[in-house]
């Protein structure tokens, strides 16, 4: 075990490093002088002088990269070039509010995803299984931000009951935190309960198949404890682990999802960032989403092993 | 026994053998309600987009401010926009920018991501270390986060667009490639070649590619899904095609501003996109489940 995750930590040091290159090649994209187009509208020279010093812009490239990731490791994500606040602050501003309406959607893809998986599996063939088939098509086929421009004219403009936009901290008011939440958290957790029932059932197939099963149900016990005792329990741990990868997922489609709904998380911050032309901010959104893909990865690979003995040791 | 009982039998088993993996495949997928339904959608947006000039009742960026926001009615089927347009003929060229960018940036995914996950696949190696870490890195990045990036930093434009989604897409296809050829690699005719003194280049661009072909075009029609979005997704955010070129993402952009009093602006574009990308999820499934060799 301990080996396995120095093995696994040792190998993240590449990857980080390539991530890291990746990230800052961005900026070499930019058409024309980097610092011009950074200063966006203003044409003053001191201002660009300023940006091109600040950024290093004057120095070879490789050198530039070096200021860039001593910046990084310590913290240092660059600032905002149109509001003048550091990057770090705004993701620390605007992540907890992605991260309320994130655990929503995994809360409701699983809701969804998991029992219609298992019914699926369980009533192979039946109407039950292509209905969950057709629910599955639907949600991965189903662009999130014409579902949310959808939800927003069913249940906002006909009928009244929920708020088209905004959004209230659950401290301030939970209700309404939630009424602000719930149909971006939804539009979200769609997409996510398709890819899971897709996973459910195909591992619930597999689990039925095995001898196992086939020696709880030759016992005598009901098909009720033979499906949610023994069949579930191994068939869920992958599908568990499957589900916290897909995090990624919720990020990008975040970024679509907040700027239908108005909500101030971190997908609308890249969004505002990007009309901005407010190039230091998308690399640091960037930075932190494949910082915190790449560290959910590791966790669920511990917990994958965790959970299933035969692979300890 | 009679004569036509006779000769029935070895003709039929002569037309098994005949039959190509291909053509088996083919009439497999034809079989399948899902994909032949997915197939004929496809095949009608590609008509669509193709004669749009010849099609399309209106021109698409034609305005008029005596037809802003109409309903639907006999002489404008899906209504008209906040500019006066006619959103039929708008759908109808819409289906140029999407089918455009699911094939192009799928292509360029194809076109960086196979040739190097050959090499780094049958290599193996530094040349896969490299490869595979730099794959990785991309991975760790969601598909759209990175494509917007890459967009926002490659300026707003349908190409750029493409490119950017392009890019974005291509890790999966090195690590699906190296995957194949890594199980392939070690089948005995790989050997065979090998032994009779192919060279690298030839084994895996003769004996090996053509192996792992039925991967790669599942995944590719699945991607072509996943990339259709991507664009009406960039293009909903302003950094794919740009005005007054007709896009699907561009127009639900539009719609949302005027949800309340024209609703109608909404649900077309979004249907057009819906309906492609099913199609091509069907018609990936389908294919999914007729290349399959375990599969009857």
């Amino acid at each position: 075990m301990l080996n396995f995750l120095a093995r696994r930590i040792v190998q993240l040091i590449p990857t980080l490093f390539f991530v890291s290159i990746l990230i800052f090649s961005l900026q070499q994209l930019l058409p024309g002088d980097p610092a011009l187009v950074m200063a966006g509208e203003e044409r003053d020279p001191a201002v660009i002088a300023q940006i091109r010093q600040q950024y290093h812009l004057d120095q070879p490239i490789p050198v530039q990269y070096v200021y860039w990731v001593k910046g990084v490791l310590s913290g240092d994500l660059g600032e905002s070039l149109r509001i003048k606040v550091p990057v770090r602050e705004l993701i620390a501003q605007k992540l907890p509010v992605t991260l309320q309406l994130a655990s929503m959607a995994i809360v409701i893809a699983f809701l969804i995803g998991i029992p219609a998986g298992i019914v699926s599996a369980v009533k192979k063939g039946t109407a039950w299984d292509y209905g969950a088939n057709i629910f599955a098509l639907w949600g991965i086929s189903t662009p999130n931000f014409w579902l949310g421009i959808l939800l927003i004219f069913l249940f906002s403009i006909k009928l009244g009951w929920l708020p088209a936009s905004g959004y209230v901290p659950p401290w301030e008011n939970l209700r309404a935190s939630l009424a602000s939440t719930i149909m971006p958290a939804f539009v979200l957790g769609n997409a996510i309960a398709a890819i899971l029932m897709r996973h459910t059932r195909s591992a619930m197939l597999h689990v039925l198949e095995s001898d196992y099963v086939r020696t709880a149900r030759a016992k005598g016990l009901s098909e009720r404890s033979v499906i949610l005792k023994h069949a579930m329990r191994n068939a869920l741990t992958p599908v568990i682990t499957l589900g916290a990868l897909e995090l990624g997922t919720l990020l990008s489609g975040a970024v679509l999802t907040e700027q239908i709904f108005s909500i101030p998380g971190f997908g609308k911050l890249v969004v505002d960032a990007v009309f901005n032309r407010d190039y230091a901010v998308v690399q640091g959104v960037v930075l932190v989403t494949a910082t915190i893909y790449i560290t959910l990865n590791l966790v669920a690979d511990i917990a994958y092993i965790l959970v299933n003995p035969r692979l300890r040791g | 026994m009679s004569e036509a009982a006779l000769s029935a039998i070895p003709l039929a088993a002569s037309d098994a053998e005949l039959e190509t993996p291909s053509r088996r495949a083919l009439r497999r997928l034809l079989g399948r309600k899902g994909a032949v339904a997915g197939l004929v959608v496809i095949t009608m947006f590609i008509v669509l987009a193709l004669f749009a000039p010849l099609i399309a009742p209106y021109d698409p960026i034609a305005t008029s401010w005596t037809l802003v926001r109409k309903p639907p009615s006999a002489l404008h089927w899906f209504g008209t926009d906040d500019l006066g347009r006619d959103i039929l003929a708008r759908v109808i060229y819409g289906a140029r920018a999407s089918l455009l960018a699911g094939a192009i940036s799928v292509g360029i995914a194809l076109a960086i991501g196979v040739p190097l996950g050959l090499l780094s696949g049958y290599r193996g190696g530094w040349a896969d270390a490299l490869i595979s870490r730099i794959t990785d890195a991309m991975l760790a990045c969601p598909f759209l986060i990175l494509a917007i990036a890459l967009a926002a930093f490659l300026g707003p434009s349908l190409g750029n667009a493409m490119i950017a989604i392009g890019i974005s897409a291509t890790p999966i296809f090195i690590r699906l490639t190296r995957g194949q050829v890594m199980s392939v690699k070690v089948e005995d005719y790989v050997e065979a070649a090998r032994a009779v003194g192919n060279p690298p280049r030839r084994i895996a661009l003769v004996h090996i590619l053509p192996n792992i072909m039925p991967a790669l075009l599942v995944q590719a029609t699945l991607s072509i899904a996943a990339a259709i979005i991507a664009e009406a997704a960039l293009s909903f955010l302003g950094l794919g095609q740009q005005p007054p070129s007709p896009s699907w993402g561009s127009m639900l952009n539009a719609a949302q501003r005027f949800l309340s009093n024209a609703p109608w602006m909404a649900i077309w574009p979004g249907l057009a996109i819906f309906l492609v990308v099913l199609s091509f999820n069907l018609v990936g499934d389908g294919l999914r489940d007729a290349l399959d060799p375990r599969g009857r």
